[in-house]
């Protein structure tokens, strides 16, 4: 248990490389780098977490409470929000390539012109 | 490189990766340990100005300048997807058709609105007492909007959507965020420092500058959402290409690919 | 207690990433996102995090599937040579082919 959560973290990574690395559908390749980002927040939650801690807001808990590390979450809540919009950019990328190029499978895009 | 070439690559070097990462996790500290000295000086630095969400502290207020610069890219990449979806030469606006919804889905949609709308603005609104804040509170009221076209229709959307006045809100969010870091300069030690009175312990009005600079985020994402979905709703539901095919940038048509 | 239970979201959240990569389709793959999102803010919860999970659960589970969906719309819709027939939000099926009713350039309706 002390170490599961890092290696469930790192098999999401790998899953989600796989997935890019494969794919024949641009959509499904954005759609496995939100996989992949998503194991960067499994990791940092799991460095951040204390056991019998609670979560670091202190509207109800008393000013002494043991808490988990506030600045791990800091990080990610930020970096789903901005990630989703990422995702969203190369979506609108992948629109674009339709409209030139006319397909979305990224092995045929390499053969047409450039 | 063949298909097959390449998955070979990678699965050597997936195993490689796999096999280091492996040992190197037996030798981070185990899963909830005790020892954790940034999370501790964080909490008494957020206790000391009176924020009792300890995260909100540390996005707006310990690390107000890291934020700053996330926001940017999320205005960055909203601007992006606007500019590379836009109607060109060569495609034409169809009106779309109303389609048929239930009277329950309707009914509960409409019901439903000002509900998530109101939970979003106080998502937004007590960042620094409870968990929440700008970018959460900022998804939610921009979700809640969509409801409308769940429930009616696009032609009901399109009306409580100017894009423009949403774009318009994009950038003054963005553009509070930075005029408060510059009068925060001007007025004390630094930008972005936290010199508003600091009020009370777990008050609504705490905590300094962490209630404006989370206003300014929660309109920037909001407004930054809309615009984005609006961009591609327009894609999917009204652009299309004209009669005649698609025309390349000069207006001359294009070949169709083989 | 909250040990199983974090141990019980970890595999599940494994489960749901693995199975988003291995559903090719664009379209199904975009509600195994949906999932995933949901089972990466119940992860966050039992983590004492919950700033993250709200934050996972309005985008993971609304944002980007919707986004995935409109995409994928675009694109097959694009490759039919016109509006597409299927029925979907603003589009009623059995009226002839759109494209008749389409305003000509610089006609108006």
């Amino acid at each position: 248990m002390s170490v599961l959560p890092y290696l469930v973290a790192g098999w999401i990574f790998l899953v989600g490389l796989y997935g890019l690395v494969t794919s024949r559908d641009l959509i499904h390749a954005v759609g496995c780098l939100a996989v992949t980002q998503s194991s960067t927040y499994v990791l940092l939650l799991a460095v951040g977490y204390r056991r019998g801690g609670t979560a670091p807001v202190f509207a109800d808990a008393p000013a002494g409470a043991r808490v988990v590390d506030p600045v791990v979450q800091a990080l990610t809540l930020t970096d789903i929000v901005v990630g989703a919009t990422v995702t969203a950019l190369l979506l609108a990328l992948v629109v674009q390539l339709r409209k030139r190029h006319g397909t979305v499978d990224p092995d045929r895009l390499s053969e047409l012109r450039g | 490189m063949t298909r097959r070439g390449r998955l070979r690559l990678f699965l050597l070097a997936a195993l490689v990766l796999a096999a280091g990462y492996a040992v190197a996790c037996l030798d981070l500290p185990p899963f909830g340990g005790d020892r954790h000295p940034y999370g501790d000086r964080a909490v008494h630095a957020a206790l000391a100005r009176r924020t009792a969400n300890a995260v909100a502290s540390v996005n707006f207020d310990q690390r107000a300048m890291d934020t700053l610069g996330e926001e940017t890219i999320l205005f960055a990449a909203v601007l992006g997807a606007v500019v590379l979806l836009r109607r060109t030469a060569g495609e034409a606006r169809t009106e779309p058709e109303p389609a048929r919804v239930s009277a329950g889905v309707r009914r509960l949609g409409l019901a439903l609105l000002p509900v998530a709308l109101l939970v979003g603005l106080y998502v937004v609104a007590h960042g620094n007492v409870t968990p929440g804040g700008g970018f959460q509170g900022g998804v939610v009221v921009a979700t809640a909007l969509h409801l409308l076209y769940v429930a009616a229709d696009y032609r009901a959307l399109e009306r409580i959507r100017p894009v423009s006045r949403y774009e318009l809100g994009d950038a003054a969010g963005e553009f509070a965020y930075t005029m408060t870091g510059v009068c925060t300069a001007l007025a004390g030690p630094a930008f972005l420092a936290n010199v508003l009175p600091l009020g009370t312990f777990r008050a609504l009005a705490s905590a300094g500058t962490v209630v404006l600079l989370n206003a300014a985020v929660g309109m920037e994402v909001a407004c930054g959402v809309v615009v984005l979905l609006a961009t591609f709703l327009d894609q999917a539901v009204e652009i299309a290409d004209a009669p005649g095919g698609p025309r390349s940038a000069d207006g001359a048509p294009e070949e169709e690919p083989t | 207690m909250t040990d199983v239970l974090v141990a019980v979201a970890l595999l599940l959240v494994a489960a749901a990433a693995t199975a988003a990569v291995v559903n090719r389709d664009p379209a199904r793959q975009a509600f195994v996102l949906s999932f995933l999102g949901l089972s990466l803010a119940l992860l966050f919860t039992y983590v004492q995090a919950p700033d993250v999970a709200l934050s996972q659960l309005a985008v993971g589970s609304a944002l980007t599937p919707l986004m995935i969906l409109l995409t994928v719309r675009k694109v097959t819709r694009g490759s039919a040579g016109g509006p597409a027939r299927t029925a979907g939000p603003g589009r009623r099926p059995d009226r002839g082919t759109a494209r008749d009713r389409r305003p000509r350039r610089g006609e108006r309706r």
